[in-house]
């Protein structure tokens, strides 16, 4: 049978999509003010995460909305609670985009440092996954979700690798270190981008299997749960 | 049969004539907990109710395969004692039914079929019995007026007193809020938490709500099968036959 609600949630879907696609934006940008100095992409990040900050709340509000009236349950609930969730993932990786844009802007006054087209790698890596996690979510493709998770060690182990080169880069060129400290930080915004995208895959693996698999949680179910006295 | 077990039905079929009503039903009743029983118009959940206290018996044709177990007990096996039974497991139904007698002699009737003759005795069981029932403190000092002068939720609510009397293990309920309004219905839902603290409760319901709200188990039947029991908050979550999630997510149909 058809559902009224089917449709509703479809468009809350297309609402998560153009957020996500939003937020890739804003990343995109900030990475081309760091490795292109484009003085001209800063502005936008800046009017898209105001964008981006008024959908998360009329997302929050459709979501609030669909629960009270419908009272969905099993896989109906479940995806909405991932929706309020993945929700506030694409905000708070939006805001990872405007802390490199604004480590960037810092950046633009300084001399660049050469050897760091592994930012570049680290933010292709992150936008990736940022759009297939959302992809994954709203097609319930828990094999590209699986997908981002994998993805993650990736960033990370760019995200190790760019601190060593700075550290040494810092042992010598001691004028350096500002850019540096900057360029440290702008790899670490880039790897929590990821972190997020991982949430959003989890999400679609709890959304879609009814499995929570966070902090190996489905590897621990033998162990002591904190409030299962008040269950 | 784990020791919460009160009732256990296995292989359970029901035949209403050549009409296959209940196919293979295998189910465990905790005890002290509430169980509901959802699924479509016609899928065997009253049927169900009623094989556990045999009132499917008074149907021509009826013919049962597989087993009850009442506390270990086959409550079908030859011989057996089908009122007793009955007070064992006594059943609310959809409409409130209260004999057309006064409040206090609804109460006492079991008592009195059961020979109680000891008219202190009597009163206070139809005062603890009323007590349990909610119904005590409003109705103390009418208990001879006729109890169809009672509006709707205190009839149901006077049904549940009249099987407290006996003094049941299991209370049976097949949509007991039908005919009720939300705030009755509240009333009535709240009454059932209180009561399973003493008694095992099953209900039949359609209000999937309500399933929701009250029970500890639920199950899902169509077309005369079980097609999932389990725990309630897991069968509105998580549950495992795609059958149980089209139904409870209302895309059944």
């Amino acid at each position: 049978m058809e559902r009224h609600f089917d449709e509703q949630l479809q468009e809350l879907k297309n609402h998560l999509m153009k957020m996500s696609a939003m937020a890739e934006i804003m990343i995109a940008d900030a990475v081309k003010t760091v490795v292109e100095r484009d003085a001209d992409a800063v502005s936008p990040v800046y009017e898209r995460e105001e964008i981006v900050n008024q959908m998360e709340m009329e997302i929050d509000e459709t979501c609030l909305k669909l629960i009270a009236l419908h009272q969905p349950t099993a896989c109906d609930l479940r995806f909405l609670m991932g929706a309020v969730k993945t929700n506030a993932e694409l905000e708070r990786l939006a805001d990872e985009a405007v802390n490199i844009v604004q480590k960037a802007s810092h950046l633009l006054g300084m001399p660049q440092l050469k050897p760091f087209e592994i930012i570049p790698e680290m933010a292709t890596i992150a936008r990736g996954m940022v759009r297939d996690s959302l992809r994954a979510f709203v097609n319930r493709n828990v094999t590209l979700a699986r997908d981002v998770l994998k993805r993650d060690d990736r960033l990370d182990a760019l995200k190790s690798q760019i601190a060593i080169i700075l550290t040494d880069f810092m042992k010598t060129e001691t004028a350096s270190i500002p850019s540096a400290i900057d360029l440290l930080f702008i790899s670490r915004y880039l790897e929590r981008i990821g972190d997020h995208a991982t949430n959003i895959s989890e999400i679609t693996i709890f959304v879609v299997e009814g499995i929570d698999i966070r902090h190996h949680a489905d590897e621990k179910r033998s162990l002591q749960r904190p409030f299962a006295a008040a269950e | 049969m784990t020791t919460d077990t009160v009732i256990s039905v296995s292989d359970l079929d029901l035949f209403y004539g050549a009409f296959h009503a209940l196919k293979g039903v295998t189910v465990n009743v905790k005890k002290q907990q509430i169980t509901a029983l959802i699924g479509p118009s016609g899928c065997g959940k009253s049927t169900l109710l009623r094989t556990l206290n045999r009132m499917n018996d008074l149907i021509p044709g009826v013919k049962v395969t597989g087993s009850i177990l009442l506390d270990g007990k086959n409550i079908y096996a030859a011989g057996n004692d089908v009122c007793a039974l009955r007070k064992r497991v006594g059943m609310v139904f959809q409409r409130p039914n209260p004999f057309p007698l006064s409040i206090y002699d609804n109460v006492a009737f079991g008592l009195r079929v059961a020979g109680m003759t000891n008219r202190q005795q009597i009163e206070s069981i139809v005062e603890r019995s009323m007590k349990s029932a909610w119904l005590w403190d409003q109705l103390k000092g009418k208990l001879n007026e006729p109890a169809l002068s009672l509006p709707l939720d205190q009839q149901q609510r006077l049904c549940v007193a009249r099987l407290l009397a006996v003094e049941p293990d299991v209370i049976l309920m097949d949509e007991p809020c039908s005919a009720l309004d939300p705030i009755a219905t509240a009333r009535i839902e709240e009454l059932m938490l209180e009561l399973k603290k003493a008694y095992t409760i099953m209900i039949v319901t359609h209000n999937m709500q309500q399933a929701a709200r009250i029970s500890d188990f639920s199950g899902y039947m169509l077309l005369g099968e079980m097609i999932e029991f389990d725990q309630t908050a897991r069968i509105f979550t998580t549950p495992q036959d795609t059958r149980t999630q089209d139904y409870i997510s209302g895309r059944y149909g």
